[in-house]
């Protein structure tokens, strides 16, 4: 627990506020999780914690070492980059796999398909 | 002074992600169809891989970063299958 | 050139993975080059569709737009989840005809529209164009298709097409 003490009065202030705010955020997409009440609702509630909760909690992991001096610490840029770009086709996945159960099973409020497809 | 602050907050934050992983272990378990339970299971995977990065900053070390990326990676890949499952009833095809 | 390298921003895209995922040193940098060129030439010969960038200058504008949007977004989500789903909210979805066909303009609509919290990106379908998304908040439907049509569209047509 020693580097805490030697991270200087910024880079500690600015680091603790972040990632309350990341941790924040990822907890109200969590009960947003268990309070909405049907699939698609609750689709958009990781989303909270994939963009900018994990997005400040990156940001507080830079500053904090960064400012630790121990590397120059860009690396969590990479996590920001894979979660931005793989959170959205998971989801997408998942809804289209909701819309075709749904649709399969013939419930729900979803819309029928737009347009016939062409055979392939 | 400030150090105290940083300890603090971060165990703060620590406790909501838990906390946040608690709610996705609810949609996990009850469900009620299928999809809800892939959703919980990649958010949790998303507070996971936060809590291993708060878990870095906490200790001052840099390994935990790996942890994280190789949670994310594998929380990606199990969505997807998860999610493929669901569509078509099997993984490969 | 194409034929050593056919992808080069794809190879200097791994290369500095790798130096950021090691520590920089002269060795690390040529394992890093041979893995990156493998990796691109292994590419090659699933031969996708090479996306064409016509004016590369606007993505720092489209960048910049978006995580404004993404914030704005993610307090209102959080304030719709915080006051526990009130009557007055009506989700809904919203079926959006877009005129944008590039594949990878698509693509990345679907990122921000999928990343933005408040809509997700539900279905499209190819051959009429017709966007099927989800809204959780959604108080009128005509607003919603003039924000993805004139704020996002418009820029990734101009970028993309």
């Amino acid at each position: 627990m020693s580097h805490a003490q030697d991270l200087p009065g910024w880079a500690a202030l600015a680091t603790a506020a972040l990632v309350l705010l990341g941790a924040a955020l990822t907890l109200i997409g969590a009960i947003g999780t268990l309070r909405l009440r049907s699939f698609f609702e609750r689709i958009h509630a990781p989303t909270l914690g994939t963009s900018w909760g994990t997005g400040a909690i990156l940001l507080a992991s830079i500053i904090c070492f960064s400012a630790l001096g121990s590397r120059p610490a860009v690396q969590e840029i990479l996590i920001g980059v894979f979660i931005s770009v793989t959170t959205p086709v998971t989801l997408m996945l998942l809804a289209r796999a909701a819309i075709y159960r749904d649709r399969t099973e013939g419930k729900g409020e979803v819309p029928p398909r737009a347009a016939p497809r062409r055979p392939d | 002074m400030t150090g105290a602050i940083l300890l603090w907050s971060v165990a703060a934050a620590q406790a909501m992600l838990v906390a946040a992983m608690g709610c996705c272990t609810y949609r996990l378990i009850f469900g009620p169809r299928a999809q809800d339970r892939v959703l919980g299971l990649d958010a949790m995977y998303v507070s996971a891989m936060l809590l291993v990065l708060t878990i870095g900053i906490r200790t001052g070390s840099t390994v935990y970063f790996e942890g994280a990326l190789i949670i994310a990676v594998l929380g990606f890949v199990s969505t997807i299958a998860l999610a493929k499952f669901l569509m078509r009833g099997e993984v490969i095809e | 050139m194409s034929r050593v390298l056919p992808y080069p921003l794809l190879t200097a895209a791994l290369l500095l993975m790798w130096l950021l995922l090691t520590s920089f040193s002269p060795g690390q940098l040529i394992l890093g080059a041979v893995v990156a060129m493998g990796a691109s030439r292994a590419m090659a010969s699933l031969q996708p569709d090479k996306p064409r960038l016509r004016r590369w200058q606007i993505i720092p504008r489209l960048l910049g737009i978006v995580t404004l949007d993404i914030l704005r977004s993610n307090i209102a989500v959080a304030g719709v989840i915080l006051r526990g789903g009130g009557r007055d909210r009506r989700p809904g979805f919203v079926a959006i005809p877009l005129e944008l066909r590039d594949r990878t303009g698509l693509a990345v609509l679907a990122c921000i529209v999928t990343s933005t919290p408040g809509t997700a990106w539900v279905e499209h379908a190819p051959d009429t164009g017709v966007l099927l998304i989800h809204v959780l908040d959604l108080v009128d439907e005509a607003e919603w298709v003039s924000l993805i049509k004139h704020r996002y569209e418009r820029l990734l047509m101009e970028i993309f097409e």
